[in-house]
């Protein structure tokens, strides 16, 4: 009861100073708004890239908008459900969305974000590597404008490791034999990040997870020979104790602890460990990702695109801004800033990026040019989530026996595309 | 205030009738608020789960009859849910009511420092739930917790790599959070027994066995059952400790969790208030079995009541 009361009292004085801060801003103004707010919602990250780029394009705007940040949790998930939430309501606060690059079909589908046609998408598409223009596309139309990728490399400990291994095989049998210092850090934690490991070895395996948007593809014997490299990982003494709970974050937390000698990670881990293990550091090696058997090898492709919301009420302006927040500039300032690999590649030459990945700036090209993107289809989550609960957790796969699994997870993957039962 | 107004005979005066008016004019504000706040959400919640409905795909929505109904009760996904809630509840308010009985003995001992025992007591209670739960995670996580750095805990071990491991944390974040509650409402039940009758047991020579079985016990029945359907109630749409720990993840999921995935993850508005309908018609069929089987009076056990 007295909670209530005193919530209400806070509400009216809330409501109170709103209407006097209404009051002045009319009055301010005699009576007409002032530039227009661009709200625009993305992941926050943590080195300030999002900000500095939001005051530049304001700058630039002239007084005609102004740019103003919505800052998301950085969990993939997590920022998705609260643009989901507003977006299915048709909440039009937001103008430009931070498009995590799986997400396109999902949000084009029900129409929540306008195609990029013209002049502004030949702009916004300009020197982009064409694997990241793929993941902004949705049946034929360009739904966003490309801003940073991401990928992941093999890290490495050159101490302890002379020659980095190719195949997945190689790592394990290295890792294995190395004993105690030779743990392998991935991320098979039920979330996300399980699924872009898994995507990638599907790829690499010589198959996909899905052909079209509501097409399964999952060959057997390539599906089976993934599978099999995380069973074999599961099983053997290379793995990490936290494996089933192990993300991108515990991974560089156990690595830069010197309790790993392999890893797969985004580029952030280089910075990272730079900062809190200057020891580790010093023999942190990048390898290109490793590769299923014979087959090359296909690295996870993330980053996000910006999008212009359906519902926003300045669409001509949040174009503008979007353009602004992805152009080269902005790009250049998330690889300083937060160390964002660009999504343009001519920018890989230039000496922003070489400073950022001092020595593995052409392998992180190498690997965004070779990325398996994961499937596109508006039914994204539901897949996602299928593939995560079946082969959740990694110890389900055997080593060299999967089929069983390879049913369960086909037939898992069906319902999924046309979202039937429970998940 | 009842009793008096069954004993009345069927003759009603006038006085009687005009303060039936006033009385449900003033009750009038909070049954129009109360319709507002649950009951339209309950009907929507209902027509919701009547429909196939996906908010990814809004021009495919249509009326599907129980087909949801049928979706979610032939899942083994929903099976295992409704074990592991069940699990969860039983575990921990068995755990609770044994704790908070001997807790609410304590307050109602303590000599000195009253206010301060019961005061101390409650903090778990105040402590946000996530806040609680994130607490309990870093606490047992192998990367960062000290829990696996205590004597015979081994180092490697992985609390949240297997099933029941995680249950155990699950529980006893429970158990730590809502013991207090347990306590206090115990506690008001404990507080209405006449020490007189202990001192006439001693005199009569029951050890404190007996006076414990035979005096607390019985007399405090009503309190107890109280505690135990506010505590399973509560226990059965458990959520945010399973969320923070494991996500669901190794089959801990809760019906709550399911429903969220539906809701929010999925946005499949049809099958997420299905589960959800679902979820409220068991709560339901609980405290239906609470009050009609075991007799429980909610205004008896009331602290004051």
């Amino acid at each position: 009861m007295k909670s209530r009361r005193t919530r209400s009292g806070a509400l009216g004085l809330a409501a109170a100073a709103l209407a006097a801060a209404a009051t002045l801003v009319l009055s301010a103004c005699g009576g007409s708004s002032g530039p227009p707010e661009i709200k625009f919602f993305v992941a926050i990250q943590p080195g300030g890239t999002i900000e500095a780029n939001a005051e530049r394009c304001t700058k630039e705007a002239n007084g005609k908008y102004t740019i103003k940040p919505e800052l998301l949790p950085n969990d993939a998930s997590q920022a998705r459900e609260q643009l989901v939430r507003r977006l299915g309501a048709k909440d039009s606060t937001i103008d430009v969305i931070g498009l995590d690059v799986i997400r396109t079909a999902e949000f084009a589908n029900p129409g929540w974000i306008e195609p990029w046609t013209g002049k502004l998408k030949e702009e916004a598409t300009e020197e982009v590597f064409p694997s990241v223009i793929k993941t902004a596309t949705f049946e034929k139309q360009v739904y966003a404008a490309p801003f940073n990728t991401n990928t992941q490399v093999l890290w490495y400990r050159k101490d302890l490791v002379p020659d980095p291994p190719k195949t997945w095989d190689e790592v394990i049998e290295m890792a294995e034999n190395l004993k105690e210092a030779g743990k392998v850090q991935v991320q098979a934690e039920r979330y996300e990040g399980y699924f872009v490991w898994i995507n990638a070895l599907i790829d690499s395996a010589g198959t996909e997870i899905l052909s079209g948007p509501e097409a399964v593809d999952l060959e057997q014997k390539p599906t089976e020979e993934a599978l099999d490299v995380i069973g074999k990982l599961a099983h053997s003494s290379a793995a990490s104790p936290n494996l089933p709970t192990s993300n991108e974050d515990t991974a560089r937390l156990a690595f830069e602890a010197g309790e790993a000698a392999f890893m797969t990670n985004y580029t952030f881990a280089f910075a990272s460990a730079k900062e809190n293990a200057p020891d580790i550091w010093k023999n942190m090696g990048a390898a290109p990702f490793p590769q299923v058997n014979d087959n090359p090898a296909k690295p996870p492709l993330g980053g996000f695109n910006l999008a212009v919301s359906s519902y926003s009420k300045h669409k001509d302006m949040a174009f503008e801004a979007a353009a602004c927040l992805a152009d080269e500039k902005s790009q250049l300032t998330a690889v300083e800033l937060d160390g964002l690999p660009p999504s343009r590649s001519d920018l890989y030459e230039g000496k922003v990026v070489k400073k950022a990945y001092p020595g593995f700036a052409g392998l992180v090209k190498e690997m965004i040019e070779s990325a398996g993107p994961r499937p596109a289809t508006p039914a994204y989550e539901d897949v996602s989530s299928a593939v995560q609960r079946t082969l959740h957790p990694p110890e389900t796969m055997s080593a060299e026996d999967n089929e069983g699994i390879y049913d369960e997870l086909k037939s898992n993957l069906e319902a999924a595309v046309n979202r039937e039962g429970l998940l | 205030m009842e009793a008096s107004a069954e004993k009345a005979p069927a003759k009603v005066s006038s006085r009687t009738r005009s303060e039936r008016k006033l009385a449900w004019m003033l009750c009038a504000p909070a049954v129009i608020v109360m319709l507002l706040v649950t009951a339209y959400p309950i009907g929507y919640s209902i027509v919701l789960s009547l429909q196939k409905l996906d908010l990814r795909f809004p021009d495919q929505t249509e009326f599907v009859g129980v087909s949801n109904y049928g979706t979610v009760l032939s899942s083994e996904l929903w099976w295992t849910d409704v074990f592991n809630t069940v699990f969860i509840v039983l575990i921990s308010v068995a755990i609770e009511l044994v704790l908070g009985m001997a807790i609410a003995m304590v307050m109602n001992r303590a000599i000195f420092g009253r206010g301060v025992v019961r005061t101390s007591v409650l903090i778990p209670y105040g402590i946000i739930t996530v806040v609680a739960a994130f607490a309990w995670q870093f606490a047992f996580a192998s990367e960062s917790g000290f829990v696996n750095h205590l004597p015979f805990v081994s180092e490697e071990f992985n609390w949240f790599g297997g099933r029941f491991s995680s249950f155990a944390i699950i529980i006893a974040a429970e158990v730590w959070k809502t013991t207090p509650f347990m306590a206090l409402l115990l506690l008001a039940g404990l507080v209405t027994i006449d020490n007189q009758l202990y001192e006439a047991a001693k005199v009569d020579g029951a050890s404190a066995w007996q006076r414990f079985t035979k005096i607390t016990l019985p007399l405090m029945k009503p309190a107890i059952l109280v505690a135990l359907l506010f505590r399973t109630l509560e226990g059965f749409r458990v959520f945010d400790s399973i969320f923070i720990m494991t996500r669901g993840a190794l089959e801990t999921e809760s019906i709550s969790i399911l429903g969220f995935n539906q809701l929010i993850s999925r946005l499949n508005l049809g099958l997420g208030s299905t589960v959800s309908v679902l979820l409220f018609v068991i709560v339901v069929i609980v405290s239906a079995i609470f009050i009609k089987g075991f007799g429980v009076k909610v205004e008896e056990g009331r602290p004051g009541g």
